[in-house]
This record gives structure tokens, sequence and C-alpha cells, in this order.
């Protein structure tokens, strides 16, 4: 049911971990739902120079943190803001129609990480577009609207 | 070490078993050479009759039942849902109350659930923290509306074993229809449709080392029962369609083998099972058995591991050649945690931990030994990954 891909990532995740000097953190989901994933971002000049994620889930959850953090290693953070979750599905070789949620987990941690850059050096958070109403204050990076 | 990579190691019967050699044997005439339909008139119809005849014998006989009140059907969600819906059916006018548990396979559950839609109504009872249900509770949800009552024999999840006798005891005494779905319990536990007050009996073939898409409904003498599947007059008229010839034998067979020597089958896998059970309790922190410690299947192992889910420990099985099964949601079609986990008071994320290991006739000592050698590891490999493991690591091994 999954790709070569998938189980390649599950069984062998990279950038299991912790970071203690983290500049970023995000946790998202709930256990009882299935599925946690906690995020751990080093950040210098505006670019993401480590990675570090725990995830509590199914394989397509932990594969699915696995290349999205690969991913944005080394991307800027507009860069990494900007990775969605179909990005990572496609970049897995695609997940089961079931499983396509278990990919937001990781689009949401990164993105809740980069808030919490933010909110630690007094900058005001991002949102994603399609919340926005965009008088460009505070929305996301590359936002159509902005 | 295991030669997995040429055989794996099959944990998980519960889910279905391989077909006896002696069962395909038994089988293999009725496919070219006894091909004919049993229902037809000439000579070369007799063969496919006889076999058809000696296989409600063995299914009788393996039941205390008589080969009249044996009807075959395609398996056993067919024939839950022929017991349920015919009963409630054919006594609409005595009652529409159907008494049932909360742990009952979904071919229970959601046929109560359709008959709800449909004017029944349905009390589905709960089950302790082992999986048990009270019979206390059936009598008590009896109501002068009540026309059936439907528990099953031993539990597919965790293997828990129920008092069917004494609810059949209570059913008769109430003069209520007693329904058991018995599908995971054929060679497991000794039936005797008499002793026990059993009124209708659910079996599927391929849960006893025969063929799929082969089941079998014991009905009582006189039980009042519609029809599920109308056609032509199989079955002395109660089910239609031409007669699965092969694998009705193939299923005869099956449980003439299942039930010739339960006792000895079941000594030898709980031998298995206790060995699985106190070792996995004894190596891996943070683990509990789910179901009951004494009162379950000999073949059933359920545990449930914290801080780790389900599926991603199937998988992880599975790349090392182990075959098991999880109640977790995130295997399961419907993105939601097993029932019967759930009704003995799981919380979710116990649930969302759970493995089902199934041992059954082709396992040895050594399919055991390797499983306790792989299962620590992939335990202690995925809590490294998940966030939720405690800190400092003292009471998670080191994996690897």
């Amino acid at each position: 049911m999954y790709t070569e891909k998938v189980m390649e990532e599950f069984t062998n995740p990279k950038n299991v971990g912790e970071l203690a000097d983290a500049d970023g953190f995000g946790e998202v989901g709930s256990p009882s739902c299935g599925d946690t994933m906690k995020l751990y971002l080093k950040v210098e000049d505006d670019r993401i120079v480590d990675v570090r994620f725990r995830t509590f889930g199914c394989a397509a959850a932990i594969a699915s943190s696995s290349m999205a953090t690969t991913m944005i290693r080394g991307m800027t953070l507009a860069e990494a803001w900007d990775l969605s979750n179909a990005d990572v599905v496609a970049a897995l070789g695609g997940l089961p129609p079931a499983k396509i949620h278990c990919s937001v987990l990781a689009e949401a941690a990164i993105r809740t990480a980069i808030n919490d850059y933010r909110a630690r050096r007094g900058l005001s958070p991002w949102k994603p577009c399609s919340s926005c109403s965009c008088g460009g204050d505070g929305c996301g990076p590359h936002c159509e609207n902005g | 070490m295991n030669d997995q990579a040429e055989r794996p190691v099959y944990m998980d019967h519960a889910a279905t078993t391989f077909i006896k050699p002696e069962v395909i044997a038994a089988m293999a005439p009725y496919f070219s050479q006894y091909f004919g339909n049993p229902s037809s008139l000439y000579r070369f119809a007799g063969e496919p009759r006889k076999g058809v005849d000696a296989a409600r014998e063995q299914v009788a006989a393996a039941l205390g039942a008589t080969p009249a009140e044996v009807f075959f059907c395609a398996g056993g969600s067919e024939a839950d849902n022929w017991a349920i819906k015919g009963v409630a059916l054919a006594n609409h006018k005595r009652g529409d109350h159907i008494v049932t548990t909360a742990i009952e396979h979904h071919a229970v559950l959601h046929t109560c659930e359709w008959l709800e839609k449909h004017g029944f109504s349905v009390t589905y009872l709960p089950v302790d923290t082992f999986g048990r249900v009270d019979p206390g509770d059936v009598e008590e949800a009896i109501t002068g509306r009540t026309v059936l009552i439907s528990v099953m024999t031993a539990n597919n999840e965790i293997g828990t074993i129920q008092p069917v006798a004494r609810i059949g005891r209570i059913a008769h005494d109430h003069d209520v229809l007693f329904h058991t779905d018995a599908v995971q319990a054929i060679g497991a536990v000794p039936i005797d449709v008499e002793s026990m007050n059993i009124d209708l009996l659910s079996l599927s073939g391929h849960k006893f080392y025969g063929p799929k898409g082969t089941g079998a409904l014991y009905v009582r003498r006189g039980t009042r029962l519609e029809n599920l599947v109308h056609g032509g007059g199989q079955e002395r008229g109660r089910r239609a369609g031409t007669e699965n010839v092969p694998g009705i034998v193939g299923m005869g067979k099956a449980i003439e083998l299942a039930t010739a020597d339960i006792e000895g089958h079941n000594r030898r896998l709980a031998a298995m099972r206790d060995r699985l059970i106190r070792e996995v309790l004894s190596t891996i922190p943070d683990s509990r058995l789910n179901g009951h410690p004494t009162e379950r299947l000999a073949n059933n192992a359920n545990f449930s591991f914290r801080y780790v889910e389900g599926e991603s420990i199937l998988l992880m099985l599975d790349a090392r050649g182990i075959c098991a099964s999880t109640g977790s949601a995130c295997s399961s079609a419907s993105l939601e945690p097993s029932h019967v986990l759930l009704a003995t008071g799981l919380a979710h994320e116990e649930a969302h931990g759970s493995l089902r290991l199934t041992l059954g006739d082709a396992n040895t000592e050594d399919d055991v030994g390797y499983v306790l050698e792989v299962l620590p590891e992939v335990i202690g490999r995925l809590r490294q990954i998940s966030p939720l493991t405690p800190p400092a690591g003292k009471r998670v091994p080191e994996a690897e």
C-alpha cells in the first residue's frame, strides 16, 4: 500500500531527535488522534541550518516527517513556509488517499516552528494564505494577495 | 535466526489460516471430476451431492447438532447477517428488541445498526476490562419485546471467551432466541449446541484451515427464521444459490480435523502464547496484555505498547518478516481505533498502540523466539522516534 520511498523513509528516518538550543519549536497533533509531531529548528541568517523531529504516528506520518525535514534543511524560512504537504507527498512518490492527512502534520509543525521563531524575535506571525485578508500585515511570505 | 526471508513468520491466524493439505486433497476431485450441480437429477450429480451431504454431517458432528440443522452459506458475515436479520424479521410480530454486546464483530454490529434504521431497538451491552460480558447484564436487558440475544463465543481481537453457556441458559429461561458468532471459536472452544442452549451459530471455514468463501449457519430445528438470500431451492429452500461444492467439502474436512483434538491443539498453542505474553511483558516496559488473562483463546496474544502507534509496529515487523495485526485507527479504513479495545476501557492512545499476535498450526517455538527477538527492537526503535516516550530513557531500553 505504501511506495518504496515511503517504506525507506519510515524504516530509516532521517533527522530524528531534538535540538536543545533550537531557535524555533513546533508541536502539533494529539496522541488520542493517533499522531503527534515535535519539530526543532536551528536558524542562521534566516536559513534553516539544522532540523530535528520526533513523531508518534503511523508509517505515513513518520515518513512524511523524515522527508519534510530533509527538504527544508538549508531552505530560507520563507521557502520552508511555502513547502506544502503536497510537495512532501510528491517527494514520497504518493500516499494512499486515507493517509494524505498524515502529511499535513509535518506542514503544520514546520509553520508552527517558524512562527515560534518569529515570536521569539518579536515578529508578527505569518498566516496561511487561506486564512488571511491581506492588508499586507502579518501575511505569509508568498501570499498571492500580498 | 529465522529463515524469514524464505517463509514469513505468520502470526495472524485470526485474520485467516492456510488450507491444510488434507483439506485441499479432499476438495480436489470436486473441481473437475465431480463438478456437477448437486441439484441436477442425472446420476452424474450424485457425487457432488454426496460430498455436500457428508460435509453437512461433519459440521453437525462438530457442533453436536443434526445435519438437518446445518445450512451452508458464503462465510461468517453472511451467517451473522442471516441469523440476525432472519430472526428479527420472522419474529417481528412478537417483538422488536435485540440484545448484543459492544465488542461483537462488525458483521453483527452493523447488521444490528441496520435493523435500528428499520424500526428495531438494540441494546449493546458493555464488557469489563477483560472484555467479558456479564450474564447478569444480559438478563437485565431482556424485555417483553426481546426476540434475540447475540453474543460471540470468543472475541476476534482480544480473544476473550464469553460465558455463552450461561447466556444461552438465560435466553431460554426467558424464551428468547440465542445466536452466537463462533467464527473464532471453532477448533478452540468445544461447542455443543444442546447443552449450551444455542439456537443459531455462525461459523467460517477459513478460520479453521478451510477455504475462504465458505461458512455455515446452525439453526435449531423449529427456529423461526426468514431467508436472506432468495432464489433457487438449495439448502432445503433456506438459502438460494448453487452450492460451492469444493468449498463445502473442504470446510467439512477442515472442521472434522479442527475439532478432533481441541484440547491437544489448545495445549500446544497456549504454551507458545503464554511464553509470548510472559516474555513480552517482562522485556518491554510500559506494555500491557489486552483481554482476559485466562479466559482467552489459546492462540491469541494482544498487547498495547505505550508511546508508539500500531500501524508503525506492524510495518516494522513486516519489514522483518513477521505478519501481525493491530487495532490502531491508522490501519483501519474508518480511521477509528478498535471498538473492542475502547469497550474494555482503553484510552485512544493505548488502542492506537495495540498489536495482535494469533498463533496457528504451523507456528513453532522458533517462530516465537524470533518474534521475541525482533519485537523489543521494533518497539525500542519506534520509541526513539516518538515524542511521547518519557525522557532520560530509563524506563525504555535503548534500541539496538
